[in-house]
């Protein structure tokens, strides 16, 4: 049943991974797909590991993403982009924010924060484009900003336009008044044409 | 909680398996529903209490939930209570009599499985409480089922009389996916009409009730063999058959969309005939359930020829890349191909208490007392397990850390000897199931320590409201509960009872240390609000300043995940004792300026941005 595709969203409990993988749902219904939403969040996650999978197509059954079969990953930190290599397919493409979030374990001595993400992944040999999700949001002025960024990164790599999941993402500060609406416009602008020119210096 | 869309009739909408029965149950016409909230079952009650047009509550536990329900069920009205599974075994006392006297308005229960145990203590399979009490289940695949299934519950229920299990797990509880509502429709309630034969279940009342349970399960059976949510969709691959229910089905068609199926959704009592009809039409049939072979021992009990468990696993989710390699392996097949490469090694990530969290002060104290054995809970104050406090030693179930803490004190061997016995609950567990315990304890005469982290609110499950906070359902003021005097009536003196800040280290490692010696029962109560509810209030922000700062590493024991390490080194000691220095700096843009970190830190290094120095309002950080 490849004709679904398959996108996981990856990073830590309180980034809004899971609100940006409904922003992609509802993009996809919008166009009339069948579309299921999932993830894997325990104790509530504070902190913790939050990956949310995304499927849609003409009919979806399981819920689950089955690794080796996402079609893009999209990572809203390093270390999580790299955790989750292992559920792209062969071609697939990793789209990560290069921001670290390095958590207590880590700041404690137990365990190292792997040195450069990056490179570990390109070493599985998946397609990966990298910028930094985090500035770009902080350069309009606020953090919050970069899950539309994060969701502007991943406008080009659908099946559908990025009008609609622009549509989508806009319609959720639509009550929130025309600064809001604004501000989000841009960053999902900035998001798109960073892994625009990131993947244009790859090529 | 911000109220929900309204969603015209007719329309579709991406919704978690969860909103989809918290519609029905409004479309259903239902008056009361009631609840206690766990992961995965918490939003139904959430979004219910958003619905106008019925009562919600957060009842203080699931028996008392299912109490409520009952009741008005026995009035007439149609009733809804949920829980995830741990909460059925705290309910099912007053489950075992609801199946004797039944209902007279429907009453559905949904219980939630944590199912691969995303934050519970067991994983345990719901489905066999309607074998154990006779009733029907109703296991939903997705969201749109477990819409129309809650709706035909209703139904159901009302027809025989009998209350419904809604069997979900979190893959049906938190997976959202297209449901088409209907409208709100009325239910008149038929009132309550005395009939103590029937509701008064006292020995002779009760015995004559057991052969109408008995009678109807035949009727139930008959029903689940003619049901459509019980039908088998043909394959032209006959090699395999399954017999799947829940999320598996979906699983089951994932990766055999060639093979004959047998779905379930009126799965108990299990419809025999239907399952021979699949046997006869493949050569071999496959039970694909979660997470007990519970279908499967049934049907091998009638002399069905199945395959399960023999090659299935016993525990946690099933999913297209567990169910496909069983299968290859079964017909003798090459195994499929489907991840390229194992995952890459990470550091592990678990989920840490929040940033100015209340109880961080409470375990960095711990901590740092000696000779103490802790016992716990169920909450966020569990995390106080992890690092770097490592300061809870046991967790069992809701509330019982009061008595396994009494256990510890009376049955101590001569290694404890010289211990003593902390036990830590949170406020609304502590109402759940702990007060039980802490007068047992205070009756037995114990010598325990009690911590009650008073943080407000249910933690864990997002902050909801409880008799602890002063707020109801939808926030509005509500009687508010003063553990103090609480506590003093089970029993526990009132010189034994303190009431801490518990961002003030100091008073509450005295008040820990002389209680822990005194031999009897105390209590003492942390009250400071959870920083997720509205009562919390940040203060200014807290930096740290590098030409102070000598690497100690202090606060990073208080565990806050707003102080970072910068760098490290090593230092060697006057005594030449090696140690490792980490340099730290806080996060200013999350830091609530809680002040705990400042009390550890000898030379004052952590202290209040200073007007000269440029403010970093902006650094890496979590959405709020
Ligand atoms: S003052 Fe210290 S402990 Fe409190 S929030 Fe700020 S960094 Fe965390
Ligand atoms: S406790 Fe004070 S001196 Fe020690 S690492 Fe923290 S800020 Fe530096």
């Amino acid at each position: 049943m490849s004709e679904n595709t398959n996108i996981l969203v990856v990073g830590i409990g309180g980034q809004g991974v899971m609100t940006a993988t409904e922003i992609l749902a509802e993009a996809a219904i919008a166009l009339g797909h069948d579309a299921k939403k999932t993830e894997v969040a325990g104790m509530a996650q504070r902190g913790g590991v939050v990956s949310s999978h995304l499927r849609f197509g003409q009919r979806v059954l399981s819920p689950q993403i089955t690794p080796g079969t996402a079609d893009v990953l999209l990572g809203f930190e390093s270390a999580e982009a790299m955790r989750w290599q292992h559920m792209l397919r062969p071609g697939g493409i990793t789209l990560m924010n290069t921001a670290r979030l390095v958590p207590p374990v880590v700041e404690l001595g137990l365990f190292d924060y792997p040195e450069d993400p990056l490179a570990e992944i390109k070493k599985c040999g998946n397609k990966v484009v990298a910028f930094d999700a985090t500035s770009i949001a902080q350069g309009l002025g606020d953090i919050r900003l970069g899950n539309t960024v994060m969701l502007g990164a991943i406008a080009d790599h659908l099946p559908f336009g990025a009008e609609t999941l622009l549509d989508c993402v806009l319609k959720r500060f639509q009550r929130k008044g025309e600064k809001l609406v604004e501000l989000n416009r841009r960053a999902f602008e900035a998001g798109r044409a960073a892994v625009g020119q990131a993947e244009a210096a790859l090529a | 909680m911000a109220a929900v869309m309204p969603v015209p009739a007719a329309s579709r909408v991406l919704m978690s398996g969860n909103e989809a029965v918290a519609r029905a149950v409004w479309e259903a016409g239902v008056k009361v529903a009631a609840a206690y909230p766990g992961t995965p079952s918490t939003e139904m009650l959430e979004v219910i209490s958003t619905y106008p047009d019925l009562y919600a509550e957060w009842s203080v536990n699931e028996k008392v939930s299912l109490e409520v329900a009952i009741g008005c069920a026995y009035a007439g009205s149609r009733a809804f209570c949920c829980m995830k599974h741990v909460g059925m075994n705290v309910a099912s006392d007053a489950l075992m009599t609801l199946t004797l006297t039944g209902v007279v308005g429907g009453l559905v229960i949904a219980i939630a499985d944590d199912v691969g145990l995303s934050s519970s203590q067991n994983e345990q399979d719901s489905r066999y409480w309607g074998r154990f009490a006779h009733v029907p289940v109703l296991e939903p695949a997705d969201s749109q089922e477990a819409y129309a299934m809650t709706l035909y519950g209703y139904a159901l229920s009302e027809k025989l009389q009998v209350p419904v299990i809604l069997r979900m797990t979190t893959r049906i509880n938190h997976v959202k996916s297209l449901v088409t509502v209907g409208e709100r429709g009325e239910h008149v309630g038929a009132g309550f009409t005395k009939e103590p034969a029937r509701f008064v279940m006292v020995p002779g009342n009760a015995g004559k009730r057991i052969p109408l349970m008995f009678a109807r399960e035949i009727k139930l059976r008959e029903l689940a063999e003619t049901s459509e949510l019980n039908f088998i969709e043909d394959g032209p691959d006959k090699r395999v058959g399954f017999i799947a229910s829940g999320p598996a089905y979906m699983h089951v068609k994932e990766s055999f969309p060639n093979a004959p199926v047998l779905k379930l959704g009126f799965s108990s009592p299990v419809p025999f005939d239907k399952c021979r009809e699949l046997a006869a039409m493949v050569d071999q049939v496959v039970v694909v359930e979660e997470v007990e072979p519970l279908v499967e021992t049934e049907l091998k009990a009638q002399g069905l020829k199945v395959i399960g468990k023999e090659i299935l696993p016993l525990q946690g989710e099933l999913s297209p890349n567990v169910l496909k390699p069983a299968i290859a392996r079964l017909l003798g097949e090459p195994m499929p191909e489907t991840t390229t490469f194992a995952p890459m090694q990470v550091f592990p990530r678990p989920p840490t208490m929040c940033v100015a969290c209340p109880h961080l002060g409470v375990y960095y104290t711990l901590s740092q007392v000696r000779n103490l054995n802790i016992s716990g809970d169920i909450g966020c104050y569990t995390l106080g397990a992890g690092h770097p406090w490592n300061a809870l030693d046991t967790c069992v179930s809701m509330g019982a850390s009061m008595g396994v803490a009494l256990g510890m004190d009376k049955g101590r061997g001569e290694a404890d000897k010289d211990k003593r016995i902390v036990a830590v609950i949170g406020d609304s567990t502590f109402l759940h199931m702990g007060m039980q315990g802490l007068l047992d304890m205070v009756y037995n005469k114990g010598n325990v320590t009690v911590l009650l982290l008073d943080n407000r609110a249910v933690g864990m499950t997002g902050g909801q409201n409880n008799p602890g906070n002063g707020y109801g359902i939808h926030g509005e003021e509500a009687p508010r509960i003063d553990f103090a005097r609480l506590v003093s009536a089970l029993g526990v003196k009132d010189e034994r009872i303190h009431k801490v800040n518990p961002y003030e280290l100091p008073v509450l490692f005295k008040t820990i240390r002389d209680e822990v010696k005194v031999p009897d029962v105390s209590v003492i109560i942390t009250d400071q609000p959870c920083v997720l509810v509205k009562d919390y209030h940040k203060l200014k922000p807290f930096e740290v300043m590098d030409d102070k700062c000598t690497g100690c590493g202090n606060c990073i024991d208080v565990g806050c995940p707003a102080i970072h390490v910068t760098s490290r080194g090593k230092e060697v000691k006057p005594s030449g004792r090696e140690v490792d220095l980490a340099f730290v700096r806080i996060e200013t843009s999350v830091c609530t300026g809680c002040g705990l970190c400042v009390q550890p830190c000898a030379p004052k290094a952590i202290v209040h941005h200073m007007a000269t120095s440029p403010i970093n309002l902006v650094t890496k950080g979590c959405e709020a």
